[in-house]
């Protein structure tokens, strides 16, 4: 019989605001994409140093999922990971590229090099909450509610996951998004890709 | 060698990202991997950059990062004998 | 039970050979395509060695006929020539006679036109059509846009096991109808950004890789592209296609351990094979052959030999690593190694683990180090990926 699925929470970050299931719960007016990032990690406070070495692709994808996961105990659930968006790796891969085009001065940082991946963020994710599940990384021109919608309901429904975070997580120069959701059996608002569609543009 | 243990000190916390790391919280003899500082495998990559860039030292095989970086006592004393820069 | 997805057609250009006949015939004479590097000019040239197509961009845009004012990455063209390869041998004439899709995969994009134009691009208007061409879903675009694809396209960037990732999501589409064809694979050229990038991980061998040796150094960096074509039942039933072979199983998990090392038990892998053997419906012991992920790095070989004792035990299938011709091409090596699964099911033979000598000891595992004539009916083929991502597949005979 198939699964009734909710969106249980879900979580938007842009334009210097915080906001879960709707509500804010956050805002700064910092002067740039690290120090905002290090303000919501300040408010959180999830006491996990190794977050300062993320780069600002992973630190945004880590605390939309630390804020969705917060009161879930995650220890052996089985809790697949999509995310997806428009610009992969770019912001990070830039400064790779700076690193190295210097002949001068030629030190390229293994640290730096380590997050010229979309995906790595998931492997943050994954480490932090101790999740062992399915995890893909999309590359589309916007946020598909489609295809997310297809292939969080499949996961479930197949019990490949228990329940299946899932989102757009973006940045682009001093551009930066994050819509991130926590799909399952529990919730109030329909897993539809109409709510999904509304809850992103809104 | 006392201002070169300083200066590891504050370079590895800058360069590492060890954002909530006071210079005085690091002991001589810390061990810096494992149970130490926590540091780990990229941590230990950077380090050896670090030394080619700042130091001069290029080191070919990352197993022996290993034993350098045991502890900030050990580096200060490799990085004094071995420097060119 | 049903057999899996069906395989009607394959392509692929590597450091081996620019089709499917070249790379088999490579394989099977023990010919790697291992060599100092041409195409790029990097400082590290005399310090490394590379799986490189031995062909120019210019060849390769002559080859497909592109107009002089294209603005194809390297990456792109590899993955046309791939795609329209694997089209040719599924025998399709008409792309869009049922629903079909792309599904690719690539880890450099277009990177390797950026680092080459990115500086000049403010002074000269002529560079800067190679801007649109950066990014990770151009050419997966480029692609569909040449077969004359209009139904659904997309990009999976998950590193090293991007590719397998693309096959496993195309062959669920076929598998829930979303899709009646899919073509899917990866690609990925040689860039300076990823040399460059490896190097500071200190993990490039100085000479030809050694997977799953004791005395291994290090990874040599490949570029290819692969692709295959999968076909609902119906589809092949329609058009009476020859099946080349089936995606029986797959699956994927993460490590959850570090950014970009693996876990020493290598539970991710472990979880990764498991999975895929329960879809596939067969136990550890009916996998003939393993095309493992091996990609001769300290880390990768002692984790994934470990993985595959526990799913594995002593019962060992044949085992090995075919990087060792190619390189490791990332985001296109689960779709070279796909290829070389099937050819290995549908002419009955293991390709050599080359250069290999001494086992680790503490797996003791000893790949095959000979072409070797065996029926199989399973292949598991492994590829995981930095951010903890694994997957495998499982291939069954037609």
């Amino acid at each position: 019989m198939a699964k009734n699925l909710y969106i249980q929470h879900y979580c938007r970050i842009k334009n210097n605001k915080v906001y879960l299931n709707g509500d804010l719960i956050f805002e700064e007016n910092s002067e740039d994409i690290k120090s905002f990032l290090k303000s919501v990690y300040q408010f959180l406070d999830p006491k996990y140093s190794k977050f300062f070495k993320m780069d600002a692709l992973s630190k945004l994808a880590f605390l939309s999922a630390e804020i969705i996961l917060k009161d879930i105990n995650t220890e052996n659930k089985n809790i697949g990971i999509i995310l997806s968006n428009n610009a992969s790796s770019l912001d990070t891969d830039r400064k790779h590229q700076d690193s190295i085009n210097d002949k001068e001065n030629y030190y390229p940082s293994p640290a730096v090099f380590v997050y010229t991946l979309p995906n790595i963020g998931i492997g943050e994710i994954s480490i932090r909450h101790q999740l062992k599940s399915e995890n893909g990384f999309f590359v589309f021109e916007k946020y598909n509610a489609n295809f997310h919608h297809n292939y969080e309901n499949i996961l479930i429904q197949n019990n490949k996951s228990e329940a299946v975070l899932g989102g757009w997580v973006n940045i682009d120069e001093d551009s930066y998004e994050a819509f991130l959701y926590l799909i399952s059996e529990n919730g109030t608002i329909e897993h539809t890709e109409q709510n999904l569609k509304q809850l992103y543009t809104n | 060698m006392e201002d070169l243990k300083l200066e590891l000190k504050n370079n590895i916390i800058e360069l590492l990202n060890l954002e909530d790391v006071n210079v005085d919280e690091i002991k001589d003899d810390d061990s810096l991997f494992g149970d130490g500082l926590g540091l780990d495998s990229i941590d230990a990559l950077e380090l050896i950059v670090m030394l080619d860039k700042d130091y001069g030292i290029r080191l070919s095989d990352p197993k022996e990062g290993k034993k350098i970086f045991e502890s900030i006592e050990v580096m200060a004393a490799y990085i004094s004998e071995h420097r060119t820069k | 039970m049903s057999k899996g997805v069906a395989i009607t057609g394959m392509g692929i250009i590597s450091s081996i050979g620019k089709t499917v006949e070249e790379n088999f015939q490579s394989l099977v004479n023990k010919t790697p395509g291992i060599s100092e590097i041409e195409g790029i000019s990097t400082i590290h040239k005399d310090h490394i060695k590379v799986g490189e197509v031995k062909i120019t961009n210019e060849e390769l845009c002559s080859f497909l006929n592109l107009p002089s004012s294209n603005n194809y990455s390297r990456t792109a063209l590899l993955a046309e020539i791939a795609a329209k390869e694997a089209i040719k041998n599924a025998g399709i004439t008409d792309i869009n006679s049922c629903k079909t899709g792309l599904i690719s995969a690539t880890s450099v994009g277009g990177m390797d036109l950026t680092e080459k134009f990115y500086y000049s691009q403010f002074e000269e208007e002529i560079n800067r059509k190679f801007i649109n061409s950066h990014s990770a879903g151009d050419s997966s675009t480029k692609v569909a846009n040449s077969l004359g694809i209009t139904g659904f396209v997309s990009t999976i960037s998950t590193a090293c096991s991007s590719a397998a990732n693309s096959i496993m999501l195309g062959a669920r589409m076929i598998k829930s109808g979303k899709l009646d064809r899919v073509i899917v694979g990866g690609a990925d050229c040689l860039s300076k950004f990823t040399i460059n990038g490896f190097k500071t991980l200190m993990i490039l061998s100085e000479t030809d890789c050694r997977p799953f040796d004791a005395n291994r150094t290090g990874l040599n960096l490949g570029e290819a592209a692969a692709f295959l074509v999968l076909e609902s039942d119906e589809c092949v039933k329609k058009e009476n296609k020859k099946v080349l072979g089936y995606v029986s199983g797959y699956a994927n998990a993460n490590d959850a351990f570090h950014q970009t090392a693996s876990s020493e038990d290598g539970e991710g892998a472990t979880l990764a094979m498991k999975k895929a053997l329960k879809i596939a419906g067969v136990s550890s012991k009916e996998i003939d052959y393993i095309n493992a992920h091996g990609t001769a790095t300290e880390n990768n070989d002692a984790s994934e030999s470990a993985a595959i004792r526990r799913v594995f035990g002593d019962n060992l299938p044949e085992v090995s690593s075919t990087k060792a011709y190619t390189g490791h091409t990332l985001a296109a090596a689960a779709a070279i190694e796909a290829v070389y699964s099937i050819l290995a099911l549908q002419n009955g033979v293991v390709f050599p683990n080359l250069n290999f000598e001494t086992p680790i000891a503490e797996t003791n595992i000893i790949p095959e180090t000979e072409v070797l004539q065996k029926e199989l009916n399973y292949v598991l083929s492994n590829s995981f990926g930095f951010g903890g991502n694994c997957s495998t597949l499982i291939f069954s005979k037609a």
